[in-house]
Parts: C-alpha cells; sequence; structure tokens
C-alpha cells in the first residue's frame, strides 16, 4: 500500500517564496486546502541567511519612483530582464513589503516612526527596507509565525521531494520521503508549486547553506521543463574568505569601503565602470574589480591555503553605528574570521551567492507544464537578467510568490482529478528506486570525491571570469561526473534519519543543475552581467538579446533559446 | 609540515532500527585551528563514517539546525570552537528531547508550544494594504526587538531544568516569543496569549534558574522576558481583583 495525502495546492519548499504563497492560496479561497512540504522546518530554510534588506519604493517617497526602481532593475540586469515582469515587481513591492510590516517584521525605523531604508548597489535612491542586517531571518520567521494562523496550511516537515507526479502531460503531485522513516509518500494535487531555492551547493566557496542542493531545479528538468538563463550565476563580491561566510552588502550600504593591499579605495581610484556609485556598484562589477586587483598584485596574502583577498573598512563607521546597523556583521566577523570590524578590517573576497536563472516560467509563474508552477530563487522569472541588485530578491519571493499562487489556485479548481491509480503506481516504483539506492553498493566512488569533483570543475569552468576553453572542459567534465555519481557506493543502510541517502539525492540533483549551467555558458560568446568570458570581453546585442534554455536529455543536455521581452528601456552601454 | 593536530570526537550514536539504547562512538581525527564542532561532524561523515546523522545548514548561527550538547554544555555546533574544547570533545544530542537517531532530536512538542502562543499579529480589524505601513517609535521597537531574535535553536530547552521534570512546561524560546508578540504596538493579542501563559505550564512553572539565558546564542533573554511576563499577568490580575471589588462596593 502506498501511503496518499491529497491537497489541493502542494507547494514544495518552506522558505520565504514557498511560505509566501502558501499563504496566499489560503486566502484566495477559503476551502483552499495546501500541502507546503519540505525537507527541513520552515525556520531552517536558507532565506534565513539573507542579510542586508528588501528593496521597494517607499510609500511616500518623493525623491523615488516606480520608473526609477525599473530602470535601476532592468539596467543591473544587463538589459536580460524581461520589462513586462519588471514593472510588475516594481509595482507590487512597497505593497508586499507593507503586508509585511502588518504581519509583525520588524523593520527599523526612523525617528518619525516610517519605515527605515538603507541604499543598496545599483539603487539610486534608498530604498532599501531592513531589520538591522537580519532582514531575511526577520522575514522568514515572520512568514513562518504569520502562516501558522491557518490551519488550511498542512505542512510536512523534512519530507524530501524526490520526484514529480505527472500524467497526461499535467503534473499533479510529488513523492515525499519521509526522511525521519524512510517511508515514501504520495502527496496529490492539482497544481503543484516548486519554491525550493537556489543550488550554490554546485560551487565550493559559496555563501549557501547546505540545504541549497537545486532539488526543484532537477525536478522540473527531469520532467522536460526547461532550465532558463543558468550562466548567469551572481558571486556577491564580500564573502569570509575560507567559509564563504557572507558579509551583507548593506556593510557598503552604510558607508564601508573596499580597500586593497596598498591601502587604496580602488573603486575610486581606478576605472571599474562603477562611476561615482564606488562601493554601492552593483555586484558583478565589483566582484570583477576584487579579482583584477587580486591579479595585478594588489591582494591580500592571507598565510596558508585560502589564497589572496581584499578588506572590507567600516571603522570609520564607528562602533554605535555598527553596533545599531551592522549587529550581525560584527557578530558574523568576530566569530568566524577572528577579526573585529570596529577596528580591523574585514577580508573579504568574491564567493558565489545567487543564481539568476532557475526553472523557466512566465510572469505567472507558470511552467510549460500544466499544472506546475516555480517561484523564488528556484524559478527564472527574468526579474534579475543577467544580474540581479542586491535586496531585489527578498522582495521577489512575496511579489512572485503571491502571484503564481493566484495562479495555481484558479488552475487547481479549474482542474479535474486525474487518473489516482497511475499516479500511486508511479509512487510505488520511486520508492523501490529509493530503497535501492539506500546503503547501495556499487563502484569505488563515495559521496564527497564526486562532490568535489564537480565543485572543482564548476570552480574552475565557471567563475568570476570565464573562457571558452574552461567552459567546455566543464561541460565534457560534468558529463564524466556524472558516470562517476553512477558508481558511488553508500554505508547507510537504515531507513531513520539517513542523511547519507538525502545527500545522495542532493548531489544527483546538483550535477543537473551543473549540467546546465556549464552548457548554457559556453554557448554565450560575449560578457553580459554576471557572465564575464575573457575570450569575448564585449556585450554582443546583435547576437546574444536572448535568453538561454537548457533541456534535459538521456543521452545528454539540449540548448536553445528564447527573446528577452524588452520595453520601455532599449539596451544602452551599461556604465554607472 | 607538522603533523596535523589531532582531536578525539566521541559522539552519540543510535539507529532505533539495530540499537536497544544510545552508545557512544570515538573518531580520532585531524582537525584545522579554525575548525568549529560541527567542522568536526561534517569531517566524520564525509571522510570516516558516512553512517553518522546530524542536522546543519547554514554554518553561520543564524538557521538553528545545529544545537547539540558538547562537552554538556547545550551549543551550536556552527559556533562553537573547537579550540574551546580539550584533545577529547563529547558531543550528544540536545537534553530534553526524544532522539530520532544519532545526534537529531525530534521536535515536533517544541513545534505545538511555539503554536500554542499564537506567534503572530493579532487584531480586532485587520489592516488593508492602503493603509500603509503602521507607525512605530524606535523605542517601541526596541522594546521587543531583543525576543525577537530567537531562532528556535532549542539550545534553552536543552537547559531548562524545568522541562526535565515537567515536560509539557511551554518553555523559554516560546514564551519569548509569545512575549515579544505582546510587547509589540501592532498587536492587540495580548489577552488571548496571556491565557496561555496562565496555564498549567505556562509562566508560572519557570523556576527562573536563568540557564536558558546563559546558553542563548542569539542574547534573547528568555529569562527576561518570563519575569516580565510574569509581572504583566501578576499586575494583569491584581488589576482585576482591584477591579471586581469596585464593582462590588
Amino acid at each position: 500500500m502506498v501511503d496518499v495525502v491529497r491537497h489541493d495546492v502542494v507547494i514544495v519548499g518552506g522558505g520565504g517564496a514557498g511560505l509566501r504563497a502558501a499563504i496566499a492560496a489560503v486566502e484566495a479561497d477559503p476551502t483552499l486546502s495546501v500541502a507546503l512540504v519540505s525537507k527541513v522546518y520552515p525556520m531552517r530554510s536558507h532565506t534565513v541567511s539573507a542579510e542586508g534588506g528588501a528593496a521597494a519604493v517607499p510609500p511616500g517617497a518623493v525623491d523615488d519612483s516606480l520608473e526609477k526602481h525599473a530602470y535601476d532593475t532592468v539596467k543591473g540586469s544587463d538589459f536580460l530582464g524581461d520589462q513586462d515582469v519588471i514593472q510588475y515587481f516594481v509595482q507590487e513591492a512597497p505593497k508586499e513589503l507593507t503586508r509585511l510590516e502588518h504581519w509583525g517584521c520588524p523593520w527599523s525605523r526612523n525617528p518619525d516612526g516610517t519605515v527605515a531604508t538603507r541604499p543598496f548597489g545599483g539603487m539610486q535612491t534608498p530604498r532599501t527596507w531592513y531589520a538591522t542586517d537580519k532582514v531575511g531571518f526577520h522575514m522568514l520567521h515572520t512568514l513562518f509565525q504569520h502562516s501558522l494562523r491557518f490551519d488550511r496550511i498542512v505542512r510536512y516537515d523534512e519530507q524530501f521531494v524526490t520526484k514529480l507526479l505527472v500524467d497526461g502531460g499535467q503534473c499533479r503531485g510529488v513523492v515525499a520521503l519521509d526522511v525521519r522513516t524512510g517511508q515514501v509518500r504520495a502527496v496529490l494535487g492539482r497544481s503543484v508549486i516548486l519554491a525550493t531555492g537556489g543550488a550554490g551547493k554546485v560551487w565550493p566557496f559559496t555563501t549557501n547553506g547546505n540545504i541549497k542542493t537545486g532539488d526543484g531545479m532537477s525536478l522540473a528538468y527531469r520532467e522536460g521543463v526547461a532550465l532558463k538563463d543558468m550562466e548567469f550565476v551572481q558571486y556577491h563580491p564580500t564573502g569570509l574568505p575560507g567559509t564563504g561566510i557572507l558579509i551583507t552588502e548593506a556593510s557598503r550600504g552604510e558607508g564601508g569601503y573596499l580597500i586593497n593591499s596598498e591601502g587604496e579605495r580602488f573603486l575610486v581610484s581606478r576605472d571599474y565602470g562603477v562611476g561615482t556609485k564606488a562601493e554601492l556598484g552593483p555586484r558583478d562589477m565589483i566582484s570583477r574589480a576584487i579579482i583584477q586587483e587580486i591579479e595585478a598584485g594588489r591582494g591580500i596574502k592571507l598565510p596558508g591555503k585560502i589564497g589572496e583577498y581584499a578588506h572590507l573598512d567600516l571603522r570609520h563607521l564607528g562602533k554605535a553605528k555598527l553596533e545599531a546597523r551592522l549587529p550581525f556583521v560584527l557578530e558574523l566577523s568576530r566569530t568566524y574570521a577572528g577579526v573585529d570590524p570596529v577596528t580591523q578590517p574585514i577580508p573579504i573576497r568574491p564567493v558565489l551567492h545567487y543564481m539568476m536563472g532557475g526553472v523557466d516560467v512566465n510572469i505567472d509563474g507558470a511552467t510549460v507544464m500544466p499544472g506546475l508552477y516555480a517561484i523564488g530563487e528556484a524559478a527564472c522569472f527574468s526579474l534579475n537578467g543577467a544580474n540581479r541588485l542586491g535586496s531585489n530578491s527578498l522582495t521577489e519571493l512575496l511579489v512572485f510568490g503571491a502571484r503564481a499562487a493566484s495562479h495555481a489556485v484558479r488552475f487547481a479548481k479549474g482542474s479535474a482529478a486525474g487518473n489516482e491509480s497511475a499516479l500511486l503506481e508511479q509512487t510505488k516504483a520511486e520508492g523501490a528506486r529509493i530503497d535501492g539506492i539506500r546503503g547501495r553498493k556499487r563502484g569505488g566512488e563515495t559521496l564527497a570525491g564526486v562532490r568535489l569533483a564537480m565543485n572543482t570543475t564548476m570552480e574552475s569552468g565557471t567563475g568570476v571570469y570565464r573562457e571558452q576553453a574552461s567552459m567546455q572542459k566543464a561541460v565534457s567534465e560534468v558529463a564524466a561526473i556524472k558516470q562517476r555519481y553512477a558508481q558511488v557506493s553508500l554505508s547507510d543502510a537504515s531507513k531513520v534519519f539517513n542523511t547519507e541517502l538525502t545527500a545522495m539525492l542532493e548531489l544527483g540533483n546538483l550535477l543537473d543543475v551543473a549540467e546546465a549551467v556549464a552548457l548554457a555558458a559556453v554557448n554565450r560568446k560575449e560578457s553580459r552581467g554576471a557572465h564575464a568570458c575573457r575570450d569575448f570581453p564585449k556585450r554582443n546585442d546583435g547576437e546574444y538579446l536572448h535568453h538561454s534554455l537548457v533541456h534535459y536529455g538521456e543521452a545528454g543536455p539540449r540548448f536553445s533559446k528564447k527573446p528577452v521581452t524588452l520595453g520601455t528601456w532599449v539596451p544602452e552601454e551599461r556604465k554607472y | 609540515m607538522a603533523e596535523p593536530k589531532k582531536k578525539t570526537i566521541v559522539v552519540t550514536r543510535f539507529d532505533p532500527d539495530k540499537d536497544e539504547a544510545p552508545r557512544q562512538q570515538s573518531y580520532e581525527i585531524p582537525v584545522e585551528p579554525d575548525w568549529k564542532v560541527l567542522d568536526a561532524l561534517n569531517y566524520i561523515k564525509d571522510h570516516v563514517d558516512p553512517t553518522l546523522s546530524h542536522r546543519w545548514s547554514c554554518r553561520m548561527a543564524v538557521c538553528g539546525s545545529c544545537g547539540m550538547n558538547v562537552d554538556g554544555e547545550p551549543k551550536l555546533t556552527c559556533k562553537d570552537a573547537l579550540s574551546n574544547h580539550g584533545d577529547t570533545v563529547e558531543v550528544t544530542p540536545l537534553a530534553n528531547f526524544p532522539v530520532v537517531r544519532d545526534l537529531v532530536v525530534e521536535i515536533e512538542g517544541f513545534m505545538e508550544k511555539f503554536q500554542k502562543v499564537k506567534p503572530f499579529i493579532l487584531r480586532a480589524k485587520e489592516l488593508a494594504v492602503d493603509d500603509g505601513p503602521t507607525r512605530q517609535s524606535p523605542a517601541e521597537l526596541d522594546d521587543f526587538r531583543q525576543f525577537s531574535m530567537c531562532i528556535n535553536c532549542m539550545l534553552c530547552y536543552s537547559a531548562c531544568p524545568v522541562i526535565s521534570t515537567e515536560p509539557d512546561f511551554l518553555g523559554p524560546a516560546a514564551i519569548a516569543l509569545g512575549h515579544r508578540y505582546n510587547l509589540d504596538t501592532r498587536d492587540q493579542g495580548q489577552a488571548e496569549r496571556n491565557k496561555v501563559f496562565r496555564e498549567d505550564g505556562g509562566i508560572f512553572a519557570c523556576s527562573y534558574a536563568g540557564e536558558c539565558s546563559e546558553v542563548c546564542p542569539k542574547h534573547v533573554d528568555p529569562s527576561g522576558a518570563i519575569q516580565q511576563a510574569k509581572l504583566g499577568n501578576v499586575i494583569d490580575w491584581l488589576t482585576g481583583l482591584v477591579l471586581r471589588r469596585g464593582d462590588a462596593r
């Protein structure tokens, strides 16, 4: 007998996007039942690690406008963002952040009690709402706690989704592995929303937590839904060397400097295209500037194996301001870098942070598969194009989480029940597949060994700067690493909380993502946003003003293109 | 090159499918000077014994997954430096929770308590988006901000002497969270929450040992929250008493 539960809408992932969608879904229809399936308890989701803020034009702002926010986002995206999506985003952003305020988010305040905002990279005005420097944490906990008001949001915590249930070309639920018991269960619904986050763990040096393994991207990809714009991966300029722990861009928003080994503010003294924005340039440009400084011999050398870095200097901000605005930066620097930012500069280097690409969806969050939606970092709405502006992504979770939910609800209400026995057969087969993986003996490969090979390949092939040869090498090496993955032998045969099994399934998902990133990268022979090719240093709108799609295939992935939706703004040289 | 330093990590193992009772297993491993306790566990998992089960994710002290007892003290293992400990380090599951497997504890009981304190804004009339954001002064925010910093890591439950004898006690994190909403100027649900607080296993079960605030990695001070909540409820009760007498007169 296969265990089965039935709901109207099934949401996979309990981070910011999944929670916002769940709340929007139950609010849209008082009879609707939502399953919220997550491999961790929702408050563990990686939204928790976001620090600096969420962007929206503050209500009543005099120096700001929706047009300005839209233009900044278009320009930040290096003109690869879809302008209809961006227009909708900036228009809904203030409403969503206001909702969160009503739900109890402890936004930092101005003396008059209005919500405070701070400057952020690539934004013309201070429009980033913040709650000190723990914004993701506060947003996630506010959403999770607010979601507890609704008993029609039925949570399935620590349930790892391994497969989409598809019948007659329509998505009708998921198979979830109960991590605590090892049993699989069919979670049936008339629409499914993927909200599983990004896949930073493809790379060795990342701000991302251990759970960021591209699960939703792989689930959709395996069922024939393309992954879009996967070559665009964001390197955040300021991660701690060694661990990759994020030091927020708000450090620069509050006035911090980036300094090289000669004590020079290189973003001011040298031309890196950021103009007078200096440290508040967009992330892609600042990460490249740091790498160029290091390559020019002006990096700071660390004894041991971690390599070279630059300094983030916050000393001139003073202790009081640092404690009030950046308490988490103080805690992280002291705990994980052994430096006190009040008296010492913080060592930093660019670190893999965010994926602009993801499951190809339209402005409603709908994929090409009826009944299947995606939101958050797992999805690619083409809001962020070739480079995301800091603080747009937390707002994106809310704006498009809510919008996709309303469409998924509409779809669910208009959809007839599927062929349940076929879905349960699929679930049974999936259970057997997982039983076959648990503790299996194959060749001489280890999980840690294969993961390291993937990390190394993707770091050298798809770093801040890329070259045709190294990207091509990544394409062929990922294919070879997939073969090695098939030969991994496992040790743990237990059904109870078997984290070797889940890590194995996660590694399979990561390899799907790695494959798509490498193929999309090698096919873009230009430099745009975060995709910087040494062999093709210029943007080439004539040939490459298009989105990249990578389609899954048994014999290997396939590449295709999709037009960009332009609008008010025609592509121009991106210079600040 | 000097030999890398080695430490012995003694870990609780328990697989309900195989073991009748928890047992200790020792791993002697090379360690780096800047490692946290979690790095040692991950080294064991990747290179020595892939059957070890523990929860972790953010490794930056904010997701709250990796709480365990290290040398008997509740710690976030991603924050606790290995160098704080001797050549032998004992890692056991958080106390006062049932063990699922190895270092993984059952937190469903905690989730129920969490829900019980109604940790969300309650208002007689919901605000509409068009009303715009509520005004709240920095001072009003400061009244509850500290209590909104809880990451639900449950170290305070592991440290709490009351929970160990009264498992139904709401506990430090849940009370601090309820109190956080009680102090929020946007909220009107104090009466509902205080009813929960005054039930058996509520705030008056706390013996004010203060251990919870000692172990909190985020300086939430749940013990302070409980004291404030007790005071507020006593004043409420006294006020009620005075009013009732007033009515009778």
